[in-house]
């Protein structure tokens, strides 16, 4: 060992060097786009997001601090807490409605030995549909005259109703579009799941005598819990930023009855041109949503492990 | 993932529960029940394409007509000429054209670094990608637009230009996470062969890594321009010049522009459809596989 010659080491450890150094410069080229793209349009506005809540921004001239003036200005407005509790109402009327719906769709979709992928694709449509569509779409058939909504009422002989005009029931109709348009697209997700079930333990069970019913409360159930509780969870947070729904169906009306918080700041950056305000209303909501994706984490962390 | 279920894995109701009277009339019951309920689905999108049929007149009649009287069939391109769908076709085809190209050019050698060549830190750079997709959109929103607004150091805005668009979206974590779960998968014997024989990164990335990845390439690169299709709001905010606006936002303004005829409307509605559904019928297969493998909803 000793006899190899100290200059002849140090040349070859000179040449390993330059080796790895040539290595690290070519992956890093194969990495500069990325970094680049995500430090200018994610990294940075994301950081800077935390940064504008506390300032006054002119498009123009440079930002200025205002401490916590932006805050104040948005719980003094008597619409924060209206957008609140609607985008609290959106988000439990869809769990109510819609929450249940594509797991039973999926569950009885897979039991189908006919006909199987055109369940499938027809359950899944809405979501083929662009959104903008859907929602003009729906928009039409909420007509309380000649609309595709109420003539479906009419024809079940049930009483037609004023919908997207009626402070009572505009978010409801809005939730129903919500629900008609996203239903599918989980039940995929549901679908993929329920295959990956072992068949022994429906075997098993049934050969110990469980009923149809049973094994749906004892095995189904029970084996889809952790993708029921992740899906759950990822639909608080998508609903609770509800926003081209209201937007383009109603714009906040019929008397406020669906301003969101998204459509408040939307409004607050794009008709005001406070994007202060707009910032503190979106930090705020990122508070809530961060504590819903912390528990997501946990949760596929727990489950996946 | 397992594939497509075939008849050895079984569901809920076995095959002999299935030949029982019992089992056989609760199996049809379910049946009728899912076929009542396509209708949800399909009756609406049936009321688009017959209602884009309709004089406006018909259009207005209570109770409507399930079946439009006198179908007018030059609805659809009277629809299409009125409002300009040539151009917004072309704006929405580019604009995914673009958003694609770009989104692959930078998600997939990165996606290949940090899979084949793993260099210093680069658990750090995964990281801090995946991280903004714990960060909902929304959140940044605002300060994604002053950015777009007046680019920092460059000072350029990006406004009323559709690299207002391509650029933001070209940050996907989702794809780099995607594709370099795929490269993960691609053995090390493959490339550590093809280094032996003096192959360099970039012949490593491009004769090797991409033509073994077809399969991942083309769910990403359909989700991308699908995606691009159906895109509303940002590129509602980022182009106000009409004559750059991609279908969906003209669609948007022409349907809030109360001189347009109800069922040319609806017959714009209806076009603007048919390329996503169209391009989910071609690649059904692939969508719906990457949509089980990904969690992604399309």
């Amino acid at each position: 060992m000793e006899s190899v010659n100290a200059p002849q080491a140090l040349a070859h450890l000179r040449i390993k060097r330059r080796h790895w150094f040539r290595a690290q410069l070519a992956a890093y080229a194969f990495l500069a786009p990325a970094i680049l793209i995500f430090a200018l349009f994610a990294w940075y506005p994301i950081l800077r997001g935390f940064v504008i809540s506390f300032q006054r921004i002119d498009l123009l001239g440079a930002p200025r601090w205002v401490g916590f003036a932006n805050f104040r200005l948005v719980l003094a407005d008597p619409l924060f807490y209206t957008a609140w509790r609607n985008t609290l109402q959106f988000t439990l009327l869809a769990l109510l409605l819609g929450y249940l719906v594509p797991i039973a769709l999926a569950i009885a979709v897979n039991e189908m030995r006919h006909a199987r992928s055109f369940f499938r694709l027809a359950f899944y449509l809405p979501v083929i549909l662009p959104p903008m569509v859907a929602v003009l779409l729906w928009k039409w058939f909420y007509d309380p005259g000649p609309g595709l909504a109420n003539s479906v009422l009419r024809a079940l002989g049930l009483p037609a109703q004023q919908w997207l005009q009626s402070p009572e029931t505009a978010m409801l109709s809005l939730v129903i579009l919500s629900t008609w348009a996203n239903a599918g697209g989980t039940m995929l997700l549901y679908l993929a799941a329920l295959q990956g079930l072992p068949a022994q333990l429906y075997d098993a069970a049934e050969i110990d005598g469980a009923s149809i019913w049973q094994r749906l409360r004892h095995i189904t159930l029970p084996q889809l819990r952790p993708i029921m509780l992740i899906l759950l969870v990822l639909q608080i947070i998508g609903t609770m930023q509800v926003f081209t729904e209201p937007f383009v169906m109603t714009d906040g009306g019929p008397v406020n009855a669906t301003v969101t918080v998204l459509l408040l700041l939307y409004r607050y950056a794009f008709l005001f041109q406070n994007f202060g305000a707009a910032g503190a209303l979106g930090l705020m909501l990122f508070v809530v949503l961060a504590a819903f994706s912390l528990l997501y984490l946990w949760l596929t962390r727990r489950f996946d492990g | 993932m397992a594939k497509q279920q075939d008849s050895a894995t079984r569901s809920l109701i076995s095959s002999l529960e299935l030949r029982r009277p019992g089992g056989r009339a609760l199996y049809w019951a379910l049946f009728v029940l899912l076929l009542a309920l396509t209708l949800t689905t399909i009756l609406p999108l049936y009321w688009m394409f017959a209602g884009a049929l309709k004089s406006t007149t018909e259009m207005l009649r209570v109770p409507p007509t399930w079946l439009p009287t006198e179908p007018r069939w030059a609805n659809y391109p009277l629809a299409w000429s009125r409002l300009n769908y040539s151009r917004y076709f072309a704006n929405t085809a580019l604009i995914a054209l673009g958003a694609w190209a770009l989104q692959l050019a930078v998600s997939a050698p990165a996606a290949f670094a940090l899979s084949k060549l793993q260099p210093a830190g680069g658990r750090v750079w995964l990281l801090l990608f995946l991280a903004t997709l714990m960060v909902p959109p929304t959140a940044y929103l605002i300060p994604q637009y002053l950015t777009v607004v007046r680019l920092p150091l460059l000072n350029i805005s990006l406004l009323d230009s559709w690299w207002g668009v391509w650029l933001p979206g070209a940050a996907s974590a989702f794809n780099i996470f995607v594709l370099k779960q795929f490269f993960d998968g691609i053995p090390r014997d493959l490339t550590d062969a093809a280094r032996v024989d003096g192959a360099n990164a970039w012949q490593l990335f491009v004769q090797i890594v991409l033509p073994l990845s077809r399969p991942v390439l083309a769910v990403v690169s359909i989700f991308t321009l699908i995606g691009a299709w159906k895109d509303f709001f940002w590129p509602y905010l980022v182009l106000n010049d009409a004559s750059l606006q991609p279908i969906m936002v003209a669609l948007f303004r022409l349907a809030n522009r109360a001189q347009e005829p109800l069922n040319l409307i609806v017959a714009a509605l209806a076009i603007a459809s048919l390329p996503p559904i169209i391009m989910f019928l071609i690649f059904q297969r692939q969508i719906i596989r990457g949509i089980t493998l990904t969690g992604l909803k399309g």
